[in-house]
């Protein structure tokens, strides 16, 4: 039997998966095995998401709208288009900003759009100081680069004021 | 770096805990994302770096986790990665990046959190043996104590928000590394992984035609994380391994009623190969290594221990042959190399 990537050389994988109930067989050889990422069972087998979602996407979503300007997530800049690219979203707020095809696209992977586990214990707020103590860091560099280095004292203090509350 | 760490396999591949003869191991991995701050895929490297430190902050706070030791990408080779890989302690993803990834890891390897490899935060706990439930406890737990001084990326529909949606909602994904010689001997295993299938598992594994190419081990584990808790998805990936492992058992008996001679033949074959070869590939050793465990768990090979043949199945991978011997070996050499090894532990 050959491979049926290379369509050449001999297929000595068979691989098994399974998608959503549905059995994807693969007779391969050793090289194309590998070119897909599928290798030593024991580190751990990923497979071609980005692909496997974008076949997961309905065809309306893939073909995006030409004349209307696309939404872009307003935190990191990410469209929908680019998304199907990689299959990666690009931040939290991206969930927002494409709730609805995300919605239907959770649907299908998952079955279910509403979550049954866990919620995080974490209190509110608790990565504020974090988050001024980055804020201040980032307003002394552009002190100091600015050679504004009474302000970058006044910005030094406030920070040291932080650290002690911790 | 991990010379130390390659002299001996990690505790979750002790052969101990339930169904340890048919099931090696069992892992947990749960994905979280810092909130207010782009995936790492998106984050420039001061973005990166943030992520790093707000994580070694939140370690530094917990008196469980501050043991730890933080391994930067940075400081690693590629020797290093492949050893992570083997270990199972890193993803191969992992192993593409270069800065502002880190990875923590326990003294007992026992658990380990990657940062900024796919999601902020992978945290993962392994055991040996058929012990999801607590490789789930050991997650939760540094979920739970990273939570104290960490918001992660939340939202009370979708759950824990990751960078691919496969993972949303509980970021959980739960696995055993199972061994099948008996349903892959008596071709059976097709129609078991397409049996479980149908109950939202995911069967990865692969072997040549008419052989056990792979040492016959598969890795079972969950297909979706949203609509389900953690505690369902644990109770049904521990459900449908028992269930494997009842056939794997019934499988073992109608091949000893039906071609005893034949398998103990093949059996003790493989010992002597182990025992006696002066060259081996890691493939063959895995191949031998599952007709071994077959003989333990049948009673055939009773000089042989679970955690002899776990310790030779760790040690002989390449990069932690090359970790053990301290040099870095081309194929050929890593392969006589490896036979003495196997050898040696093998007493002979």
């Amino acid at each position: 039997m050959v491979c049926q990537d290379c369509g050449k050389r001999e297929a000595t994988v068979h691989l098994t998966q399974v998608i959503n109930n549905k059995k994807v067989e693969l007779k391969l050889c050793q090289e194309c095995a590998e070119k897909r990422g599928f290798r030593n069972p024991l580190e751990g087998v990923p497979f071609p998401l980005a692909e496997f979602l974008a076949s997961m996407l309905s065809q309306t979503q893939r073909e995006k709208p030409s004349k209307e300007p696309e939404a872009v997530c307003s935190a990191c800049g990410m469209s929908f288009s680019d998304f199907s690219k990689t299959g990666r979203l690009g931040c939290g707020n991206c969930y927002l900003t494409f709730r609805s095809q995300l919605n239907d696209l959770l649907r299908k992977v998952h079955g279910s759009t509403q979550h049954r586990g866990k919620f995080p214990h974490t209190t509110r707020d608790v990565m504020k100081p974090l988050w001024e103590e980055t804020k201040l860091h980032e307003e002394l560099r552009k002190a100091i680069q600015e050679e504004d280095f009474e302000r970058a004292a006044q910005i030094r203090d406030r920070i040291k004021a932080l650290a002690a509350k911790k | 770096m991990f010379e130390q760490m390659a002299k001996k396999p990690a505790v979750w591949l002790s052969g101990e805990g339930s169904d340890s003869q048919v099931v090696l191991s069992s892992r947990v991995r749960l994905a979280r994302n810092i909130a207010n701050s782009p995936f790492p895929s998106r984050a420039d490297t001061e973005r990166r770096e943030r992520i790093l430190s707000f994580v070694k902050n939140a370690v530094k706070k917990s008196a469980d986790l501050s043991q730890g030791t933080f391994v930067n990408c940075s400081q690693l080779d590629d020797l290093d990665r492949s050893f992570l890989v083997e270990r199972h302690l890193v993803s191969l993803e992992f192993t593409g990046l270069r800065d502002s990834s880190a990875l923590l890891i326990e003294e007992k390897e026992n658990v380990g959190v990657m940062i900024n490899e796919e999601d902020h935060l992978r945290i993962q706990a392994l055991a040996s043996g058929l012990e999801i439930r607590e490789a789930f406890q050991m997650a939760d737990h540094i979920d739970d104590e990273l939570s104290k001084s960490l918001e992660f990326a939340f939202d009370p529909t979708f759950g824990y928000l990751t960078a691919c949606p496969t993972n949303t909602g509980t970021g959980m994904r739960a696995s055993v590394l199972i061994h099948l010689p008996g349903l892959a001997l008596t071709r059976e295993i097709e129609k078991v992984i397409s049996q479980i299938s149908k109950l939202g598992l995911v069967v990865r594994g692969f072997y040549g035609e008419g052989s056990d190419v792979w040492g016959n081990l598969f890795q079972v584990s969950n297909q979706t994380t949203l609509g389900r808790s953690e505690e369902d998805i644990v109770e049904s990936l521990e459900r449908v391994t028992k269930q494997m492992i009842e056939y794997e058992e019934n499988a073992r008996k109608q091949l000893f009623g039906e071609a005893k001679d034949q398998i103990e033949d093949k059996i003790w074959r493989a010992y002597g190969i182990l025992k006696h070869a002066r060259t081996i590939t890691s493939e063959e050793v895995l191949n031998m290594l599952s007709a071994v465990r077959l003989g333990i768990g049948m009673g055939v090979l009773e000089r042989v221990s679970l955690s002899q043949v776990n310790e030779i199945l760790a040690l002989t991978q390449p990069a932690h042959l090359q970790k053990y011997f301290k040099k870095r070996m081309e194929p050929s050499e890593r392969d006589q190399v490896r036979a003495d090894l196997v050898r040696s532990k093998l007493g002979g």
